[in-house]
């Protein structure tokens, strides 16, 4: 038995040591879909003749968070069969507006440390912030799960990231996820769990962590876990949520390891056409923007908008500009603080949580040859739009430094 | 239908990275929502125009690294299987997608050696119960290991609702 995160996790599900490679049929404590893929998971169980009634109603969560609210006929067609489906099975429905899944599991505490969690989007993989194996999957696995509580994994090989020292004044948890990206590659954790571990970590946040663990699939992960720690602990506690403690076992044995120190960080960039092409925003300075988005499951939480507005404050923006809260949680705490009203009075155009923008479903698609800086996590082409277009990946810092300059910008020169 | 026991396929050579954007763009998921056989004509287009008029039973996909990266829409796996592709050669594939293509009867196959050495309209005979993938054309061969146990089954059924429909619910 070799103690990481991980395996303490399955460990619990199978009632024995897992083994590294093995097949396992584990049961799952949550499955969630969206309207992207939950129509075709029932498509699929109703090919196959099997009613899709879940088998414990209270372990699904369904969101229409995809295209949403409905900026097509075919998609409010789609949402309307979502909702009835999830009214008749007792299923709860996160509807348009209400915010990103990712985010919604964490800040509405579905997720919890020690969990095992399948969603049928590839950024299920946030959920490692806060301790549980969360996983994405195809529709067709979804549903299975949600049919009969339980999916195939396969026990996966594990990365140790081991972290030390401190982020630096203007440098933030995605530009070390952008860092990690440059440092594993599109394909170096394929198949392999990522756990966080060391000094580090204690300076990382809840809302930092999801940016991190929310990237690991574009390094190919199964996974991307944290421990469940003082951080979580207090993040819960004010959500009003007790949780547990979790930690790998002393000497627990990790197959690969990597070692990164936060103080010798700085802003970083992805270049099109993958978010593996990371390298410091200071070398791209020049490089003139179109449009700046801040958001997504990346970087939609409330921290992210205040590290924009500090940028942002008493400047215009030289961008179009979209910032789209990842929760109506997100958008009334923004409220509150008057962060809300700075994005605005700088320009910014401000929306309700949705993925749009993200996956070029809707709210400022690119045209050809635009070229954007954004806070979400893909940058392939066609991505946002065009497939002409250009989308670099950074931080809100660095994202709100070349909305305001109207070029990528080194965002410490503005703060 | 029997699964990709044996079969022998014409290749498609795709490149290092097709994601899964590329395989089926997400605009035309949004756009099209709830139709999988209107983004048929949309599979593959940038990277080869026309694929899904061209591609034929039985044809086998032969690409470089990190194949089905991205997101997890299983449209991608479906509608390669709908467009008749049954076998995927990668030098590495990202695991949804490897999840995906079981789930649609696709077989799904790490090598480095068959990328390496295959060019679109070679034929390609793959063996799954001896684990061994050839192209005739140029003679190159490779061992692989077929997915474990139940995933094998799952392929051979031709998918999981073909699985299902024989014998029940998987587990």
């Amino acid at each position: 038995m070799a103690g990481t995160l991980t395996e303490v996790i399955l460990e619990r599900r199978l009632g024995r040591a897992p083994e590294r490679g093995e097949i396992a049929i584990v049961e799952v404590d949550h499955v969630y879909l969206h309207d992207g893929t939950l129509p075709l998971a029932l498509r699929v169980l109703e090919e196959a003749g099997v009613p899709s009634r879940p088998r414990d109603p209270g372990r699904v969560t369904v969101f229409i968070d995809h295209a949403a609210p409905a900026p097509s006929l075919a998609a409010a067609r789609v949402h309307k069969r979502v909702r009835e489906w999830a009214r008749r099975n007792g299923v709860r429905l996160y509807d348009a507006g209400y915010g990103i899944s990712h985010q919604v599991m964490v800040e509405d505490a579905i997720a919890r440390p020690g969990m095992v969690i399948v969603g049928a989007d590839s950024h299920t993989v946030t959920l490692g912030a806060v301790g549980a194996l969360a996983t994405g999957v195809g529709s067709t696995d979804a549903a299975l799960a949600m049919v009969t509580g339980k999916t195939w994994l396969r026990v996966p090989e594990v990365l140790e990231v081991r972290l030390e020292g401190t982020l630096p004044n203007g440098t933030t948890s995605k530009d070390l996820a952008l860092h990690l990206a440059s440092l594993v590659g599109r394909d170096g954790a394929i198949y392999m769990s990522m756990e966080f571990t060391g000094p580090g970590l204690a300076g990382l946040g809840v809302e930092d962590r999801m940016t991190v663990s929310n990237m690991s699939v574009e390094m190919g992960a199964k996974a991307a876990i944290f421990p469940s720690d003082e951080v979580t602990r207090a993040y819960y506690n004010s959500l009003g949520v007790e949780v547990e403690e979790l930690a790998p076992k002393p000497g627990a044995e990790y197959d690969d390891e990597a070692s990164i120190n936060l103080s010798s960080l700085e802003p970083m960039i992805s270049e099109p056409p993958e978010p593996s092409r990371a390298r410091p925003a200071r070398e791209l300075e020049g490089v003139e923007v179109d449009q700046v988005f801040l958001g997504s499951c990346t970087n939609g939480r409330a921290s992210d908008y205040r590290m924009a507005a500090r940028i942002l404050k008493g400047r215009r923006v030289k961008t179009r500009c979209i910032a789209v809260p990842a929760s109506r949680r997100v958008y009334n705490t923004l409220l509150r603080e008057g962060v809300i009203q700075v994005l605005s009075d700088a320009g910014c155009t401000i929306a309700h949580g949705t993925c749009g923008p993200c996956i070029g479903a809707h709210l400022g698609l690119l045209a050809d040859e635009e070229v954007a800086v954004s806070t979400s996590n893909r940058n392939f082409p066609g991505r946002m739009g065009s497939p002409t277009a250009r989308i670099y990946l950074a931080s809100p810092y660095t994202a709100a430094a070349a909305a305001a300059t109207g070029v990528i910008t080194d965002p410490r020169s503005l703060l | 239908m029997d699964g990709p026991i044996v079969i022998e396929g014409r290749a498609w050579r795709l490149g290092d990275g097709i994601t899964t954007d590329h395989i089926i763009s997400g605009k035309y998921k949004y756009a099209k929502m709830g139709r999988l056989e209107d983004m048929l004509p949309y599979l593959l287009e940038e990277v080869i125009p026309g694929f899904y008029k061209m591609a034929r039973e039985g044809d086998v996909i032969v690409a470089g690294s990190g194949f089905g990266y991205g997101s997890s829409r299983e449209h991608a796996a479906r509608l390669l299987r709908m467009a008749g592709i049954r076998v995927v050669v990668a030098e590495s594939i990202h695991r949804i997608f490897y999840r995906n293509a079981v789930n649609n009867g696709i077989l799904p196959i790490i090598s480095r050696v068959i990328p390496a050495s295959t060019r679109t309209g070679d034929r390609i005979r793959v063996d799954a119960r001896q684990g061994v993938i050839v192209n005739l054309d140029t003679g190159a061969r490779d061992r692989f290991n077929p997915p474990p146990g139940l995933l094998m089954e799952v392929i051979n059924a031709g998918g999981m609702v073909e699985y299902i429909k024989r014998r029940g619910l998987p587990w």
